[in-house]
C-alpha cells in the first residue's frame, strides 16, 4: 500500500498541558480513516501539526514517503479544519481563483468543483453573506480544488443543522466513492461509522487504537431476542455455554455470544425447545458501543 | 515570485477599503502639482509658490520626495490592516493549509511592500520631473538629473516604514492597536532621545544614537527642505542667522534603514515560525 502520511511519536505541549502524547499512525492510500476523540482529545493539534500551522514539540511526520517539503506537499492536499476560513469581502469564485494561485493549479476546476457542492448559483455572492452550511460546503469545493491525493475534514458538520449535516454527508459519501482517501476527525461516532473504513482512537492525547473499523473489538455481535416465555428462554441461554453476559430490559433480552452462532441456528434449537420467538435480531456493537468500551476500559 | 504577488494583488485589489485607499494615496500624491497654482494676490502681497523656485532644478527631488512622504500614512493603513486581516480572518491559516510556506507568506507581503514602494517613486519621478519641465528656471539635463539620491532615499524610506508596519501588524495582529503601536513608537524614540541627552550622556551623542532609532533614521533620510530655499537662505543672511545645514542623503543613513527594513522581515518571518495558529 502506498502511504500517505506516516507520523512517528508525535508529541505537542502547551505549557505544562501535554495536548499529544507519542502518537503514531499511518494513512496509507483509498482508505477512508476516522479520527475518534471527545473533545480536547488533541485531534485539531495533530492535524494542525501534520497542516503546518501548529509547531511540533517532538516526534516527526512525513508526507507521501517524506520525498517533498511540507508546504509542497500540502498543495496535494485539501483540509478544512474547524471553521471554514475565507476573505469575507470577496465572491466564491475569487477566493477560490486565490486558493488555485496558492496550490498552483489552473482554474479550470472552480465551476466544476462549486457544482459538486451545490453552489454554482451563488459563484458570485460575497462570502460573509453564505449561511455556516454554505461556507462549510464552500471550504469542500476549495479543498477539491486540486484533485488532492488526500482530504482532510476536521469536524465538517460541527454546528450545522440536520439539512446541513446530511448535505456535508452526501458530499462525503460522493467524494469516497471516487476512491480519494478521506481523514476525518469527529467526535460524533455515527458520523465515522457511516463513511469510515479505519480509525484511529484517541483520548487526551494518547492513542488507545488504530486499525479497521470491523477488528476493533473481536466480539461475536450479540442477540436481541423477544418472547411471551422470557423466563424459559433466559434459562435456556444461561444453561448455553455459547453465551456469555444475558440481561433483559424491558422484555428485550439482549445476550452476548461468546462464540460464532448464527440467527438461523439459535432460531431452530430454540423453536426445538418450544420457545417461541417474537423478536430476533442478531448485530454487532455500534461504534458508539466499542468506543465507549475501549475508553472505559482505559480510564480504569 | 510573479505568484506571490498575484496572490497578494488578489487580495487587496478585491477589498474595497484598501483599493479606495490606494487610488486616494495617488491621487493625494499628484496633487502635489497643484501647489504649483497657489497664488495668492491681495493688493499689495503677491505671494506665487512656484516662483519661489521651489520647483527648480534639482531642488524639486529634494522638495517634493519630502512632502511626499508624507501622504505615505495612507499605504500605512493599507499595510498594517492587509497583515492583521489575515489573523481576524483565520485566512493566515487556511494559506499555510493550501500550501503556501510560512516564508513565502512573509515574503509575498514584503512583495507588496516592495511593489507599492516602487511604483510610489516611479510616481513621484514623473511628476516632479514635469513640474520642473514646466516651472523650473534651470533647463540643462545635467542639472535636471542632479541630487537624484533623494529619489533612492524616498524609495528606501518608504520600504523601511512599510516593512516596519508589516511587523507590527504581525506583532499585534489589530490593525487599530498596531497603527497605535506606530505612534506610540515614534513618541518612545523622542522620549527616550530626551531622557538619554538629559541624564545618561551629551546631547550630541544622544543625538546620535537617535539617528539609530528606525523611525528617526528613515526621517534623516530626507531632512526639511525649507531652510535651503533661496528665499530663505537670503532672509537667514538679512537677520544674520546661518541656515547652513547638511541636507545631503547619507550613505550610512540608507545602511541603517535598509538594516532595520531586514530586521523586521526577519522578525515577522522568526514571529510566524514560532507561532501557533
Amino acid at each position: 500500500m502506498e502511504k500517505i502520511l506516516t507520523v512517528n511519536n508525535l508529541t505537542k505541549k502547551y505549557g505544562y498541558l501535554t495536548a499529544v502524547k507519542d502518537l503514531s499512525f499511518t494513512i496509507e492510500k483509498g482508505n477512508v480513516y476516522g479520527i475518534l476523540g471527545p473533545n480536547g482529545s488533541g485531534k485539531s493539534t495533530t492535524l494542525g501539526i501534520v497542516l503546518n500551522v501548529v509547531n511540533r514539540t517532538h516526534g516527526e511526520f512525513s508526507w507521501f514517503g517524506g520525498n517533498t517539503s511540507t508546504h509542497d506537499a500540502l498543495k496535494k492536499v485539501g483540509a478544512i479544519i474547524e471553521r471554514p476560513n475565507f476573505y469575507p469581502y470577496m465572491t466564491a469564485i475569487q477566493n477560490l481563483k486565490l486558493v488555485c494561485k496558492i496550490k498552483d493549479v489552473t482554474e479550470n476546476k472552480i465551476e466544476e468543483k462549486l457544482e459538486l457542492v451545490g453552489l454554482l448559483d451563488r459563484k458570485n455572492s460575497k462570502f460573509r453573506t453564505y449561511s455556516l452550511g454554505m461556507k462549510q460546503r464552500l471550504a469542500i469545493a476549495s479543498a477539491l480544488l486540486n484533485d488532492p491525493e488526500i482530504l482532510i475534514l476536521d469536524e465538517p458538520t460541527n454546528g450545522l443543522d440536520p439539512q446541513g449535516i446530511h448535505q456535508i454527508r452526501q458530499i462525503i459519501k460522493k467524494i469516497a466513492a471516487q476512491g480519494t482517501t478521506i481523514l476525518l476527525a469527529s467526535h460524533l461516532l455515527d458520523e465515522v461509522e457511516k463513511v469510515c473504513s479505519h480509525v484511529v482512537i484517541l483520548r487526551k492525547g494518547e492513542k488507545l487504537y488504530s486499525g479497521r473499523v470491523d477488528d476493533m473489538m473481536a466480539t461475536h455481535g450479540f442477540f436481541e431476542l423477544k418472547t411471551a416465555q422470557s423466563e424459559a428462554l433466559v434459562k435456556h441461554l444461561e444453561s448455553d455455554g455459547n453465551f456469555g453476559e444475558i440481561k433483559t430490559e424491558n422484555g428485550l433480552t439482549t445476550a452476548f455470544l461468546n462464540e460464532e452462532m448464527s440467527a438461523e441456528v439459535l432460531n431452530r434449537t430454540l423453536f426445538e425447545k418450544g420457545i417461541f420467538l417474537s423478536h430476533l435480531v442478531k448485530r454487532k456493537e455500534s461504534l458508539e458501543e466499542q468506543f465507549l468500551e475501549i475508553t472505559k476500559n482505559q480510564s480504569n | 515570485m510573479i505568484r506571490l504577488l498575484q496572490i497578494e494583488f488578489i487580495k487587496l485589489w478585491n477589498n474595497r477599503a484598501s483599493k479606495v485607499l490606494i487610488i486616494a494615496y495617488f491621487i493625494l500624491l499628484t496633487f502635489i502639482s497643484l501647489v504649483a497654482a497657489i497664488k495668492f494676490d491681495i493688493g499689495p502681497i503677491k505671494f506665487h509658490l512656484a516662483e519661489l523656485g521651489i520647483f527648480d532644478f534639482p531642488y524639486i527631488w529634494h522638495f517634493n520626495s519630502f512632502i511626499a512622504a508624507f501622504f505615505k500614512l495612507f499605504l500605512a493603513v493599507v499595510i498594517v490592516s492587509m497583515m492583521a486581516n489575515e489573523y481576524s480572518n483565520k485566512t493566515i491559516k487556511q494559506n499555510l493549509i493550501d500550501g503556501l510556506s510560512k516564508w513565502e507568506f512573509i515574503y509575498s507581503k514584503f512583495l507588496t511592500v516592495l511593489a507599492l514602494s516602487t511604483v510610489s517613486t516611479l510616481f513621484l519621478f514623473i511628476i516632479s520631473f514635469l513640474l520642473g519641465l514646466g516651472y523650473s528656471s534651470y533647463d540643462e539635463i545635467s542639472i535636471i538629473f542632479s541630487d537624484l539620491e533623494f529619489i533612492l532615499a524616498y524609495f528606501v524610506k518608504l520600504v523601511g516604514f512599510f516593512s516596519f508596519c508589516l511587523f507590527l501588524g504581525i506583532l499585534v495582529k489589530r490593525s487599530a492597536f498596531a497603527l497605535g503601536f506606530l505612534i506610540l513608537w515614534a513618541i518612545l524614540e523622542q522620549l527616550l532621545f530626551g531622557l538619554l541627552g538629559w541624564k545618561v550622556t551629551s546631547w550630541e551623542t544622544a543625538n546620535t544614537i537617535k539617528g539609530f532609532f528606525p523611525m528617526q533614521a528613515m526621517s534623516n533620510l530626507i531632512d526639511e527642505p525649507f531652510t535651503r530655499l533661496s528665499a530663505v537662505q537670503n532672509l537667514g543672511d538679512q537677520i544674520g542667522e546661518d541656515f547652513k545645514f547638511d541636507y545631503a542623503v547619507h550613505w550610512y543613513e540608507i545602511i541603517i534603514v535598509l538594516a532595520w527594513t531586514a530586521l523586521f522581515v526577519y522578525g515577522s518571518y522568526a514571529l510566524l515560525k514560532k507561532r501557533d495558529l
